[in-house]
């Protein structure tokens, strides 16, 4: 029984944290039609904004959930404005640029930090559920995750900024021709995308050993989450996510984390076989 | 004296060759020091401070009087953690530069591409890291501690402060294979029992379902030679889900790269660690060495285990350098082989004739407090890893790395 509420416990950490680290791909990604390479780095940038704030001595859950997502936004901004704006509509060469700049950020921090380990402690205690001990932070990470899909629904469905955002999205010359500057919203959406993988990278960071680059194990599973969710923001990031985290630890309880991480990949090409779309491609369609 | 252009060719030309004939002497006159190190690139926190020690070590043999009365000098070059440049440069130092002796190489891929040009040019070559054991090669000379020298001095230990069953965390590549083996097979001959063991590939960062496995396991210890920052969210996880207390852990990997330093006093305290050297380590030696680091480099943070380890490679060569009287491959082989050891900050190194590998003091340790704190020192352990299967006495043109079997 205790296990079983531990298991459940951990499948809602996995679907969390896929969401958490797809977040701002999605925007970026799913809405911009930007392949950013950079996504790993911009959350290891929230790393380590949040760990160089709580060294200075700010409060830790002030540097994870507000100082990260803005420094690494406005890192953002500055590249939109110098990079990716040049590339819209180009989803061969946003790879290239964007490669590149994951390369440039690893060096920067390398430069910056050293090119060793960092961390800082989790800010949560453990505790008991039945027999078994748990990671009190992964309840943290759970409730972001809601209050982040929430939050984006919200703003995407229920503002008028998240509408003239989503027609720019679709028809950007539409957008201009009803007197909205399309530079101006990519430029805006650029910033929560980017604001969206610093506070992704902020709020993990407490889990991991943070090196310059750590971005590098979180791109592949954004991809595979952002691809497979298909059309839909919010309502294919949920469900891929779900999807992807639920077999992901099936088979790492079932069998071993390495079974875990393959079951996830294998999840994923078959799914892609089946949706070429990705899931609201087919199913949830009209939705967010 | 009137200066014309004839007269001021012939003069200048005559002052450049007489300045530069002394240099010319004086090269011939150096004994050559290959260094070949990742000093940039993502291996630079272990390259860096062995380059340092290595720097250190000859500084303080020329300060002494250089050896046969020739200064030491240092040909280094970088790899930049790139394995390519390994071949590259291992073929510059022995062909070009010419160099009586290359010390280097990180990890074992790095030595494994240099190994065989060192062994080609008749180049004495020296791998001062700690690594999974098991080559056997005339040429090579290692210092580092293996497997089973960590694994034999630290399993006893944690199962006698926990209990005898033992779950193993290991990290999936050669030298987490080979230990897992080996913590095994030492749990087994200290009667215990191992409940479970785990691989991890390096970039596995989430350890949430395998802590609540151990949990439904329920083991009375966890050994976890993980490596690498992904790895080190384990120890982590581990503290914040409140782990600590319930279930000690012990590792053969964790403090390497100053990992301890890293980690908080909170998640560290209590892990139980056994290597060659800690900087906690509080020997006339290691002090003596500390503060010789320290007035060169400023401060004394970034000794680790393997730039100890380089130290003590440069010095052993040194010694056998002094015994040979002689810098020649085959002379010095011959001392090295006679049983030859030295005095380093970590303690005594004595090279094993039969393996090359080295015998050395292996320490017991506890993180207390961001340093490791010493518990017990066991005196000039045998590489018994090896040994089990290399004998260059017997068979001296042996040049194979053995996968060690039970």
């Amino acid at each position: 029984m205790d296990l079983t509420v531990v298991i459940l416990v951990e499948m809602l950490y996995a679907v969390a944290s896929l969401i958490l680290i797809s977040a701002g791909l999605a925007v970026i990604f799913g809405m911009m039609k930007v392949i950013n390479l950079a996504h790993g780095e911009f959350m290891m940038m929230g790393g380590y904004a949040t760990i160089t704030a709580v060294n200075l001595g700010v409060n830790i859950f002030m540097a994870m959930l507000i100082i990260a997502p803005i420094v690494v936004g406005l890192i953002g901004l500055v590249v939109e404005r110098l990079v990716i704006r040049h590339l819209y509509g180009r989803l061969v060469d946003t790879m290239l640029a964007t490669w590149g700049l994951s390369l440039f950020f690893i060096g920067l921090a390398t430069m910056i930090f050293g090119n060793t380990t960092t961390g800082i402690s989790t800010p949560i205690p453990g505790f008991a559920i039945g027999n078994y001990q748990i990671n009190g932070y992964n309840f943290f990470i759970i409730v972001i995750a809601i209050l982040l899909l929430i939050g984006m629904l919200a703003i995407l469905k229920a503002t008028r900024a998240g509408l003239i955002a989503r027609g720019a999205m679709q028809r950007s010359d539409m957008a201009a021709a009803l007197g909205y500057s399309p530079d101006r919203i990519y430029l805006a959406t650029f910033f929560c995308g980017s604001a969206l993988s610093g506070l992704a990278g902020a709020v993990l960071a407490p889990l991991v050993g943070l090196v310059p680059t750590s971005g590098g194990a979180y791109i592949a599973k954004a991809f595979i989450t952002v691809i497979a969710g298909g059309p839909s923001l919010i309502a294919g990031l949920f469900s891929s996510a779900g999807f992807f985290g639920i077999v992901n630890q099936i088979f790492t309880f079932a069998i071993s984390p390495v079974i875990g991480e393959v079951a996830l990949l294998v999840a994923a090409v078959v799914l892609l076989r089946l949706l070429p779309q990705g899931i609201t491609g087919k199913f949830f369609k009209g939705n967010f | 004296m009137s200066l014309n252009r004839r007269n001021f060719l012939a003069s200048s030309a005559a002052f450049a060759g007489a300045s530069m004939l002394p240099r010319i002497v004086m090269a011939a006159d150096t004994i050559k020091l290959g260094s070949i190190l990742d000093t940039s690139g993502i291996f630079d926190a272990y390259g860096k401070p062995m380059d340092m020690a290595a720097r250190l070590a000859v500084d303080e043999i020329n300060a002494a009087g250089g050896l046969l009365g020739k200064q030491v000098e240092v040909v280094a070059y970088d790899t930049q953690s790139d394995m390519a440049l390994y071949s590259q440069y291992g073929q510059q130092l022995t062909r070009q530069d010419k160099v009586d002796v290359v010390h280097g190489g990180i990890l074992s891929a790095s030595r494994e591409a240099i190994r065989q040009t060192m062994r080609k040019t008749k180049t004495p070559y020296f791998y001062n890291v700690l690594y999974e054991g098991g080559v056997c090669d005339r040429n090579i000379f290692i210092n580092g501690v293996t497997p089973a020298q960590q694994v034999e001095a630290l399993v006893p230990y944690a199962m006698g402060k926990s209990g005898k069953k033992v779950y193993i965390l290991a990290a999936d590549y050669n030298y987490g294979q080979i230990t897992a083996r080996w913590i095994q097979k030492f749990v087994a001959d200290n009667g215990g029992e191992t409940v479970g063991v785990d691989f991890f590939p390096l970039d596995v960062s989430d350890f949430g379902s395998t802590i609540a496995k151990i949990q439904s396991v329920g083991p009375d210890l966890v050994i976890a030679p993980l490596v690498g920052g992904a790895h080190l969210s384990f120890f982590r996880q581990w503290a914040a889900a409140g782990m600590k207390g319930r279930i000690p852990l012990a590792s053969t990997t964790l403090g390497v790269g100053n990992e301890h330093k890293v980690l908080t006093p909170e998640e560290g305290n209590g892990i139980m660690v056994a290597y060659n050297y800690s900087q906690e380590l509080d020997t006339p030696a290691n002090n003596v060495f500390k503060d010789r680091w320290a007035a060169a480099y400023g401060d004394s943070d970034l000794i680790h285990e393997i730039a100890v380890s380089n130290y003590q490679g440069v010095m052993t060569w040194a010694e056998a350098v002094r015994q040979a009287e002689s810098v020649d491959r085959d002379a010095l082989i011959s001392a090295l082989e006679s049983g030859l050891s030295i005095d380093g900050p970590a303690g005594k190194v004595t090279v094993d004739p039969r393996t090359h590998h080295a015998v050395l003091d292996v320490h017991i340790m506890e993180f207390e407090n961001q340093g490791m704190k010493v518990i017990e020192t066991l005196p000039q352990r045998q590489p018994i890893d090896t040994q089990a299967v290399c004998d260059l006495s017997a068979n001296p043109d042996d040049n194979t790395q053995y996968e060690i079997e039970f």
